[in-house]
């Protein structure tokens, strides 16, 4: 194209704030309000303003970044974030725009310049991987130390001064993600089934628990270890006639399958009370030893009398908070000792050439039912935990939603990765929560972020994957031969 | 050749395999000897592979029997799912195009082929979970065999590296591995020498005869490289749109006129209509087919 970089710049960025207008007009320009019970509308035509100024300006900056003006742009951009903070703006939204897109061109520039920087020195170093590639493979190769420092963090949590309601229940909300997380990776991310109705499971193991509690009147301790059987009899149940299928069948069939399960709470309202749910779920007691309650009744002990402490409702959240955490850990150290064993390693082969896994003799009607009957395990562990937090569970609860969120923190902490969970699950449930005062656009953050991992990390944010079986010690190179190393 | 009496290992009679209209394979049948190399050769589409996707229950015959003897037993493999007949029968196969497990380490694809033996040893897991001596005994077999080949395929440098990084030659040859890590009887290489230059393929010609030699099994071959072929075949079958034209010894097959015939097709005579062919007098030596 000709002219100068600023014009093709301006004209690039001219036809993106045109579709940005076409969009934003409809989209956030017209709003429908009820007045005297008619639907009337009302156009908010600065935000529409807005919105094309500020794509006009960003997309701009990405041009003459691209154009090699990094020099000039990054000023700019730092001066449109200082600004954007004070500034006021006709809505919250705009100002998180302007803020984040500024961040984001300033980050941009500034790479470009250190690139720039680089390939300008006379020795280049090798391109090799990027930037966050070597830090999430240098952030899982120190994982050890990473998951020493951060199970112990989770089990001091209650105790830090900062722990207070809230944040108790945020961490036992990220924890029971983590936990189903877990159970999903397995079969998403090591046996590479992509399995869209995990919920199902979920739910199963959260009615299961209520039934058996409520009916059979099972306390939790009795309860939980059945409601586990049911999940793993219905993970095997659903497996036989799913497993033949591959791929795209397989998650569309997995999918029906987790809305079957919804329908059927929904409508078998003598067993399961339909959308009106199941209330007055027990609570967990201490080891069947003591009750979380202020005035124990007749022949029961409460928890602060055992120990002579002051009755705190946050006892129990603390003890619900333990709870999960200790069945989540219990859940990672089983898959992590199932990676390095026969059955682990049949999964990962499957995911990676099924036909291969054939020709050696390894039954993949086998292989994948053991995948789905000890996930489904996990997940209605997890959904016992849920029932017994809540004390009430409806069919809301098990939408497909949940499903997409916890795939997509399986997604994107980077398929079979332990400790890319947890960390997907601190940016997917995290994220939200720490976005709450954006109110009705917290989702828009939300969903731009995932745009920005998708675009800096497409197979997840730690992707790397370690063998489960050196032959030589990780890390260093082979110790024989150095000098024939190079030849690659 | 291996002197001594011949022990038959796979017998294959009257096989047919038809996809619709197409007749892939029509009514073949050949036998194959423990500890030698038989090889299977033809022009593209003479229903080469499709021979080997029957023999290893990737598909069901039309017609036929496979049987293969081991230990004393016969195993019909045209009955079988194809992941009994690698695991029962013992018939392990390579792939035309390169099927490894990319993502996993060297090493994790030798370990994933003796996956029977160590599921077996670890109790359905619950041994290998708590790290049941007997457990960890079997495992360690496990990685001897596989170090044994790594040596053997002088892989053990790239051991813990990604099997997709590797060469394709190295790929070749790390499939042939891990295919012997099964512990087969009759061992099937879908054109291991494609895509490999001389120097590879003259090593995999003595890979290949190493072990045919050293694990005393039948090896089954199919290959258009044809020095490979003369080089190492105890035998060759010659297939040819489907049938069986040619059957014996290499220097046997080579001077066949029919496998010439179907590699190099016939002389231009024969493309006349015979009227013209006879008004121009020269006349069909050999009878048309």
């Amino acid at each position: 194209m000709a002219g100068s970089p600023y014009a093709r710049g301006a004209r690039d960025a001219a036809f993106a704030a045109f579709v940005a207008f076409v969009i934003a007009l409809p989209m956030v320009g017209m709003r429908t309000v009820d007045r005297n019970l008619r639907l009337t509308l009302d156009f908010r035509l600065v935000e529409v303003a807005s919105i094309v100024v500020l794509v006009f300006a960003g997309r701009f900056a990405m041009r003459l970044v691209g154009e090699g003006l990094a020099r000039l742009v990054l000023p700019a951009a730092i001066a449109v974030v200082v600004g954007g903070w004070f500034a006021d703006f006709a809505t919250q939204t705009l100002k998180v725009v302007a803020v984040g897109g500024g961040l984001v061109v300033a980050a941009t520039a500034i790479l470009a310049i250190v690139k720039g920087a680089r390939s300008a020195r006379p020795v280049a170093p090798s391109a090799g991987p990027g930037l966050a590639a070597r830090f999430a493979a240098g952030f899982q190769r120190s994982t050890v130390l990473v998951g020493i420092v951060g199970v112990a963090f989770a089990f001091a949590l209650p105790l830090l001064p900062f722990a207070d309601r809230r944040v108790l229940d945020v961490a036992t909300t990220l924890l029971t993600y983590i936990m189903l997380g877990w159970g999903l990776n397995i079969v998403v991310g090591l046996a590479g089934l992509l399995d869209l109705g995990y919920v199902a499971f979920y739910a199963v193991g959260a009615y299961a628990f209520a039934l058996l509690a409520m009916s059979l009147g099972l306390g939790f301790w009795e309860a939980l270890p059945l409601a586990a059987v049911a999940g793993a009899v219905s993970g095997i149940l659903l497996g036989f006639p799913v497993l033949r299928l591959r791929g795209d069948y397989f998650a569309i069939v997995t999918l029906g399958f987790g809305e079957i399960i919804r329908v059927i709470l929904l409508t078998w309202v003598p067993v399961t009370g339909g959308p009106s749910g199941i209330g007055n779920i027990p609570r967990p007691d201490f080891f069947g030893m003591a009750e979380f309650v202020r005035r124990p009744v007749e022949g029961q002990v409460a928890f602060h009398q055992m120990f002579g402490l002051e009755f705190d409702v946050l006892h129990r959240l603390i003890f619900l908070y333990y709870l999960i955490l200790v069945l989540a850990l219990v859940v990672n150290v089983v898959t992590l000792r199932l990676r390095k064993l026969p059955l682990g390693r049949a999964w990962e082969a499957l995911r990676e050439d099924d036909i291969a896994c054939t020709s050696l003799g390894i039954d993949r009607t086998n292989v994948k039912l053991a995948a789905f009957a000890i996930a489904a395990t996990f997940g209605a562990i997890a959904g016992s935990f849920f029932a017994t937090r809540q004390g009430f569970i409806s069919p809301e609860s098990f939408s497909f939603i949940e499903s997409a969120i916890i795939l997509a923190i399986v997604v994107l902490g980077g398929m079979g990765s332990q400790t890319g969970v947890v960390v997907a699950t601190l940016v997917v449930i995290g994220l939200p929560e720490v976005f709450r005062d954006l109110a009705e656009y917290r989702m828009i953050a939300f969903g731009l972020g995932m745009v920005l991992i998708m675009l800096w990390r497409p197979s997840g944010l730690l992707a790397h994957r370690e063998p489960t079986v050196r032959l030589h010690p990780a890390g260093g190179p082979p110790a024989e031969t150095p000098a024939a190393g190079t030849a690659r | 050749m291996s002197g001594g009496a011949r022990t038959p290992l796979l017998t294959v009679e009257h096989l047919s395999m038809r996809f619709g209209g197409l007749v892939a394979v029509d009514d073949v049948g050949f036998t194959a000897y423990d500890r030698e190399i038989t090889a299977v050769i033809g022009p593209n589409g003479a229903g080469k592979t499709t021979l080997f996707n029957c023999l290893t229950g990737f598909y069901k015959p039309t017609a036929g029997r496979l049987a293969l003897a081991r230990g004393g037993g016969t195993f019909l493999l045209e009955r079988m799912p194809a992941h009994l007949i690698a695991r029962r029968a013992g018939v392990a196969r390579t792939f035309q195009n390169i099927r490894l497990f990319a993502g996993m380490s060297v090493l994790e694809n030798l370990i994933v082929a003796q996956h029977n033996r160590l599921q077996a040893a670890s109790g359905w897991s619950i041994k290998g979970m708590f790290g049941l001596p007997s457990y960890r005994a079997a495992e360690r077999e496990a990685l001897e065999k596989a170090k044994a080949w790594l040596e053997r395929i002088r892989l053990t440098r790239r051991a813990d590296e990604p099997a997709g990084d590797l060469p394709y030659g190295d790929q070749r040859r790390l499939e042939i591995a891990r295919a012997m890590c099964t512990d087969p009887v009759l061992l099937c290489l879908d054109e291991p020498a494609a895509g490999l230059n001389p120097r590879e393929s003259s090593e995999l010609a003595e890979l290949l005869q190493d072990i045919r030699d050293s694990a005393r099994i039948g090896v089954l071959l199919i290959e258009h490289d044809m020095s490979v072929v003369m080089r190492i075949s105890d035998h060759v079958v010659v297939l040819d749109y489907g049938r069986k034209i040619a059957d014996g010894p290499p220097d046997a097959v080579r001077d066949d006129p029919a496998v010439i015939k179907a590699y190099l097709g016939e002389d231009d005579e024969d493309e006349l209509p015979p009227e013209v062919a006879a008004d121009l007098g020269v006349g069909t030596a050999e009878g048309r087919p």
